[in-house]
């Protein structure tokens, strides 16, 4: 057993040379993905990164807030179609397009956190609800902003004038998920992610010590709408085209699906179950009807069997081995 | 003022059928405190049943209907006993999930059973053939579904003020230790308003089933209006669900004919979130205050 003496100790993220170690070696395997992997799986990596930016923010505002969001998918609709309109229509570099997707998207979190502070546990999912379908609906018929259902056709992502390869978006996207991995690693260590924790665990008493509910809540909304909005301009530079129908009811499931599974209220839960649900469709691709039938049989069973998911089942296996004897 | 009559009644039709869906959502909430968002696929599931009863095995259509009310409020009963209860131990949140895991199930079953292509039910009533009330026309179909929705609606308001059925399951919404305390067995209470809540949500799918066609996503837009209506008339009340589902099948009609028709469906998301902002406990709704 390790023993921390100094605060400073309890800050580290990676601790002692097996942390260290087992760092390197993550970095290492996805530096030397594409030489290792098929092409077609960089693909899915870069897919599977634009989901773990999404999923982690989603945990944050679910996991760590408590505030339930069934309309996920209207954030990440809007960071994306900000993005293409930013990018296609008035032709700004893509840094620009995404970080522009991911402020837009926080502007519209903010403002459906102000409605959520009066709201608790079904209402606030039922007004989720709502503006994930409002968004969806708007999109497709005010044609003019969205293009409806014809689409909207975003620029090939390009430095310099250089299109960027196959593995180059790999890299990016990847270099910009470990980036979001790490801010929210750091948020929910620091005072802002003890308020969060408090808001989820008890708001009256949150409040009663201090914690300011108008300002976290809406923070929490914000950021996690920043989060979805950055995964959405992520997903749109992708795909290269954007459709309404690509943000539905279902894939607000689906990324709820993916903290449910990974493990609410944990960082590194979202990261799996955003990676694992990426990777089941592709797998099951032959089988597509079979699909909502595997998810929902998958949530349920997660839900039933082990309500902290597969970080919660991995941290038991861990603390069985350290205390093994006993 | 024939062309706003008109309307009205077309809305009245169609709001009947969102006030059943919503009496299902309400009904449930009421008794267990459960958010049900796989009650439009339990829908869709009762209305295939009764289609395969019909078309495969070629029963008259009431006895098909009969067959699909009661597999679905089995299914629904299954549900709490195999799932629900397990995980009473589950937070709001886990609960919900649960929920939306169960829908994704049934929708996945449906459309694995039935495949995805739309397909049509026989239906007696018909559409083309209309009455005339002065100068207000309605379609024999609209009438029939109107007629259907309001028998059941008073039959369910008979069933939960007038029975000792009804008293108990008030008993379990109000304080389920004090119920279990005095001898009712809520556990077989709890089964009950699932089945019967499934139950309307496939009498609310047959209803339907000749204006949408079927798919295994034909009740997701009503199952959603179902939702506003019941937002609008307040989540714990019944007859506010009543209420609720005619106001906003009435709205949304006039909305459609004089504002915007594309905008229509979005109009009730609006509707969700301006009550909620404004009286989140709904029109006639009583409950919205919490313990510490």
């Amino acid at each position: 057993m390790e023993l921390r003496q100094r605060y400073e100790e309890d800050l580290y993220l990676v601790r002692g040379a097996l942390g260290w170690t087992a760092l390197l070696a993550l970095i290492a395997l996805l530096a030397l993905l594409p030489v290792l992997a098929p092409g077609y799986f960089l693909y899915t990596a870069s897919l599977i990164a634009a989901h773990i930016v999404i999923a982690v923010g989603l945990n944050l505002l679910v996991g760590y807030t408590g505030q339930i969001s069934l309309g996920h998918a209207g954030f990440v609709a809007v960071g994306a179609y900000a993005a293409g309109i930013l990018a296609a229509r008035l032709h700004l570099p893509w840094p620009a397009a995404m970080a522009g997707g991911g402020l837009v998207a926080a502007l519209f979190g903010f403002l459906v956190g102000i409605p959520a502070l009066r709201l608790t546990g079904p209402y606030l999912t039922i007004a989720t609800l709502g503006f994930g379908i409002a968004v969806n609906q708007v999109l497709t018929n005010w044609e003019a902003l969205s293009g409806g259902r014809s689409g909207l056709f975003l620029p090939k992502l390009a430095i310099a004038g250089t299109r960027l390869r196959d593995h180059h978006i790999y890299y990016l996207f990847a270099a910009i998920a470990a980036a979001g991995v790490w801010v929210a690693f750091n948020l929910v260590r620091s005072h802002i992610g003890r308020a969060f924790v408090a808001i989820r665990d008890s708001d009256i008493a949150a409040e009663v010590t201090g914690v300011n509910l108008t300002i976290y809540k809406t923070l929490a909304f914000a950021v996690s709408a920043f989060y979805a909005g950055l995964g959405g301009a992520m997903l749109a530079y992708l795909l290269g085209f954007l459709e309404p129908q690509m943000f539905t009811l279902f894939e607000s499931v689906y990324y709820l699906s993916m903290i449910v599974v990974g493990g609410l209220g944990t960082i590194p839960g979202s990261v799996l179950g955003a990676a694992l649900l990426t990777i089941l469709p592709q797998q099951l691709a032959g089988l597509k009807q079979f699909l909502p039938l595997v998810y929902g049989a998958t949530i349920v069973f997660v839900m039933a069997v082990e309500p902290w998911g597969l970080y919660g089942r991995w941290l038991r296996i861990k603390l069985w081995f350290k205390t093994w004897p006993f | 003022m024939a062309l706003l009559a008109q309307y009205v009644v077309g809305g009245l039709a169609v709001g009947s059928l969102y006030a059943l869906v919503a009496l299902g959502i309400v009904l449930l909430y009421r008794t267990s405190r459960i958010l049900n968002f796989a009650h439009g696929d339990l829908a869709t599931f009762g209305t295939f049943i009764a289609f395969a009863l019909i078309s495969t095995a070629h029963w008259p259509f009431a006895a098909a209907s009969a067959g699909s009310l009661l597999a679905t409020a089995l299914v629904g009963a299954a549900f709490f006993f195999l799932v629900i209860r397990p995980a009473k131990e589950a937070t709001l949140l886990g609960k919900i999930v649960i929920t939306l895991g169960l829908a994704l199930i049934l929708q996945g079953a449906t459309a694995v059973f039935w495949g995805t292509d739309t397909k049509t039910m026989p239906f007696p009533l018909s559409d083309t053939k209309v009455y005339r009330l002065g100068e207000v026309v309605i379609s024999q179909i609209s009438l029939g579904s109107f007629a259907v929705g309001l028998v059941l609606m008073a039959g369910l308001y008979v069933l939960v003020q007038r029975t000792r059925v009804g008293l108990a399951m008030r008993a379990v919404s109000q304080d389920m230790v004090a119920a279990q305390v005095l001898g009712i067995p809520v556990r077989r209470i709890f089964a009950l308003t699932w089945g019967l809540a499934s139950a309307l949500g496939a009498a609310a799918g047959i209803l339907l089933a000749p204006v949408t066609l079927l798919d295994p996503y034909m009740m997701l837009d009503p199952f959603l209006k179902g939702f506003a209506a019941a937002v609008l008339g307040g989540i714990d009340s019944m007859p506010g669900a009543a209420v609720g589902g005619l106001l906003l099948g009435v709205v949304e009609a006039l909305f459609g004919a004089y504002v915007s028709v594309k905008f229509k469906t979005t109009l009730a998301f609006l509707i969700i979130i301006a009550v909620l902002v404004i009286r989140p406990e709904g029109l006639l709704g009583r409950e919205y205050k919490r313990r510490v």
